[in-house]
């Protein structure tokens, strides 16, 4: 397949109000750069993320999906994030099972303070994923293509 | 057609410096439903706020987005202004262009580009955002505390004084809990019964205090400002209205039973006061052990000598059911039972190795030896004293891999008592460190071991008898020789556990407990006195091992906490909380079991099965207890129960906007 020229990756994050939606401002503050391609979208928990979500955003032409959330043990609401550990270990199995690189979904625990994980989290996935290029699977031209048939 | 509102602010420079911000407002108001769209310098200004509202009337906006920095920051700023419009304060998303873009990005065209998608996103979510109202809950100002150890007391008190009506409950037969057992507290020596039995008094006497002792929480269900709790009161066998606490019927049961509170050391009647100084001052009768109760024998002569006719032997237990608006657990500790763990230490088959707390009754003038240190096998005075620290606390093979906190304190307050009330005695303490952490505390054990105390670093790895003395063995490991100490009584500093039945008050409660069956404070540093279920507060050792100060401070601690509960006549909720679709709802049950706060129960409701009209169980959320987390709605396989505000349609509106 060929990359489209200037491609740049299409990253969301998943971020819990509490902890990484806080890291990621405490990097603002504290001025630390990182692409511009990761997106990040608030939720109060990890645990309200869907996995329906993460469906869509790769149906949708996202390269890469994220959900971050505090550390286990640490969750503001107590137990979300045991919920979103469990949910997205299976998820990641299933879509590793479905062809989509593991290294283009990922859940990582990033908490208030930790400023510098959250911009070198970035800064690394969004260079995995630059190095993987896009993603066309489950896209609606990957199945006009023939989909599964094209592989 | 949704007439949407955009600002983005320029934020001084902090944003302009970065994102072209005009072009960002210009690509926006090509966005169908955006019908205005500008840029501010300072939008959280007072005349940033006011062209906001200037533009709502004009424009006829019914939601509004704005594009600047974190909605940490200024969301509520907002909110608050959009009250005072015709707009929903909940109608308004804010688009993080300064933390989240400017601030972290260096090119500008591709932070400006950033920056339109950001908003878009906004945009698309806002879209489909719903009017929410916040709801107000009225606020019972009546406090129950659970337990009425000091801890338990001192909030009552607290709580009392502050002017609020309070229960405590209690389900011994007397309120004092472990402190009253003891005989001194250290540093200071302080007797303990002294300085706790007025408090108890003062719970007796206080008009906002009523005292429930024999009494146990059934049922509790509610939320914060409202919790109807079911409370259970034991028959006591004895009219305490009538009583005046006599003492006479205690004189002639013939029944004698191990006493409790003094650790089996002696022995109290089937009727009985838990000690003394009890408050309330009036016998219950032990049902089990009472020989009429229990049906071995006619008996009844308490009933014949009683000179008011208090006893009542037909008494039975009663459920009382009222409302609080906070509640306090205070359901403090009891010590391991070393017995079934440690067969090295003779699992208790050698009456002179006894517990610390076994110790205190034998040292307090009031226990059964009147404050003679006399080993419990033959009455003689021990003169060789072995303390043995640690038992079952850090010993993760037998006991607990915690530490108990105390026992390093009141291991060196025996040494300093034996010492002083027997002549020539040695005192010989085996440790694993020593850990005095509080005020005057290491001052104390150095006095300790100028009294004369030895203290050997080790544990000791076996006790046996020989003739009438205890051989203890161990280890000094300093100099890495074994050690031999001929004792007459051996004293085991056992590890604090929660009470029994902690795991009950905590499920009834919906609060959890962590694997030691400590109860789980809300957060370990920031709140320590708070559990997840909001109105709902720890004091004392029920969260963790602690010694007395600690257990006060935060009983005080967990009283202001209620007191502030109490401030106000009705609470505001949020209103973004999770909100269940009957038609939907399946009834599986699955949002129930990973809720963290059991703000779902089950409902019946009248449904349809083709023709047939049925009864079906759905889900429903209780809007005082949730607290909008939302990990109820990713578990729902059907999608029928969603979170208000961050509704699946909002989030996936955000996510195929950012992939258009």
């Amino acid at each position: 397949m060929s990359v489209e020229k200037n491609w740049e990756p299409k990253i969301i994050a998943f971020t819990c109000n509490w902890c990484t939606y806080t890291g990621a401002d405490l990097a603002g503050l504290n001025r630390m750069k990182y692409p511009e391609n990761v997106h990040l979208v608030r939720v109060p928990c990890s645990s309200r993320v869907n996995p329906q979500f993460i469906l869509r955003a790769f149906q949708k032409g996202c390269d890469g999906v994220m959900v971050c959330g505090c550390h286990p043990g640490d969750c503001h609401y107590a137990t979300g994030n045991y919920f979103t550990r469990r949910r997205f270990m299976l998820m990641k199995r299933l879509l590793e099972y479905n062809g989509i690189d593991p290294q283009r979904f990922q859940a990582r625990w990033i908490s208030g303070s930790e400023a510098a994980k959250f911009r070198d989290t970035m800064t690394q996935v969004t260079a995995q994923i630059r190095e993987l290029g896009p993603n066309s699977k489950f896209q609606e031209k990957w199945y006009q293509e023939g989909g599964p048939e094209n592989e | 057609m949704s007439r949407t509102g955009v600002i983005i602010c320029h934020c001084g420079t902090n944003i302009a410096s970065m994102v072209d911000v005009e072009k960002v407002a210009e690509e926006i108001g090509k966005i169908p439903g955006v019908v205005y769209s500008v840029t501010n310098k300072y939008t959280c200004s007072e005349p940033g706020q006011q062209m906001i509202k200037d533009a709502i009337e004009e424009h006829s906006l019914d939601r509004i987005v704005i594009g600047a920095c974190t909605p940490r920051m200024h969301e509520t700023t907002f909110r608050k202004m959009l009250k005072g419009t015709k707009i929903n304060p909940y109608m308004l998303e804010i688009a993080n262009l300064r933390e989240q873009c400017a601030w972290v990005h260096t090119d500008k065209e591709k932070a400006t580009e950033k920056a339109i998608s950001l908003v878009r996103m906004s945009v698309a979510k806002v879209g489909s955002n719903k009017p929410l109202f916040t709801s107000f809950i009225p606020i019972h100002k009546k406090a129950l505390v659970i337990g009425g150890g000091i801890a338990g007391i001192q909030a009552a008190l607290d709580i009392a004084d502050a002017g609020h009506e309070v229960t405590l409950v209690e389900r011994e037969p007397s309120i004092g809990g472990k402190m009253v057992m003891l005989d001194k507290t250290f540093p200071t020596l302080d007797c303990s019964a002294c300085i706790s039995t007025p408090k108890m008094v003062d719970v007796s006497a206080h008009p906002n205090i009523t005292l429930k002792t024999s009494c146990e929480v059934e049922a509790v269900t509610g939320y914060v400002g409202n919790f109807e709790v079911t409370i259970r009161q034991k028959a006591r066998y004895v009219n305490h209205d009538i009583c005046t606490g006599c003492g006479l019927c205690e004189t002639k049961c013939p029944s004698k039973i191990s006493d409790e509170f003094n650790q089996g050391i002696g022995e109290r009647k089937a009727i009985y006061k838990l000690f003394p100084q009890a408050v309330p001052a009036k016998p219950v009768i032990d049902a089990q052990n009472c020989r009429k109760l229990n049906g071995s024998a006619k008996c009844g002569v308490c009933q014949i000598v009683c000179p008011l006719q208090c006893i009542d032997f037909e008494d039975k237990d009663q459920l009382i059911t009222e409302t609080y608006g906070a509640i306090v657990v205070a359901t403090g500790y009891e010590l391991i039972d070393w017995t079934k763990l440690y067969g090295e230490y003779g699992s208790g088959r050698y009456a002179d190795v006894i517990s610390g707390l076994q110790f205190e009754r034998l040292v307090n003038a009031s226990g059964p030896t009147e404050g003679h240190i006399l080993r419990p096998s033959d009455q003689k005075e021990p003169k060789d004293v072995v303390i043995v620290k640690c038992v079952g606390s850090r010993d993760e093979k037998k006991g607990k891999s915690y530490c108990s906190r105390a026992c390093c304190m009141y291991g060196a307050k025996h040494a300093h008592q034996i010492l002083e009330k027997i002549p020539g005695s040695n005192v010989y303490i085996f440790y694993m460190d020593v850990r005095t952490p509080g005020k005057g505390y290491e001052e104390f054990y150095n006095r300790t071991r100028e009294d004369g105390a030895t203290y050997i670093r080790g544990r000791v790895a076996k006790i046996y008898k020989e003739g009438d003395k205890l051989i203890c063995t161990g280890e000094d490991t300093l100099i890495g020789k074994p050690v031999t100490v001929k004792a007459d009584m051996v004293i085991l500093e056992t590890a604090m556990v929660p009470a029994r039945g902690v795991e009950e008050i905590v499920s009834k409660l919906g609060i959890s407990m962590d694997g030691d069956h400590w109860v789980q404070e809300a957060h370990p540093k920031l709140r320590p006195v708070e559990t997840q279920t909001a109105g709902i507060f720890l004091a004392g050792t029920c969260q963790g091992p602690k010694d007395i100060p600690d257990t006060v401070a935060q009983a005080s601690a967990a009283a202001v906490k209620v007191c502030g509960v109490f401030s106000k006549e009705q609470m505001e909720t949020s209103p973004m909380i999770s909100r269940v679709n009957e038609e939907k709802c399946c009834g599986c049950e699955f949002c129930v079991k990973c809720c963290p706060y059991s703000a779902i129960a089950m409902k019946e409701i009248d449904g349809r099965e083709g023709n047939r009209k049925i009864k079906r169980m759905v889900a429903t959320v209780n809007s005082g207890l949730c607290q909008g987390c939302g990990a109820c709605t990713a578990a729902c396989r059907t999608g029928a129960i969603d979170l208000l505000g961050y509704t699946n349609d909002q989030i996936l509106k955000e996510v195929d906007a950012l992939c258009l």
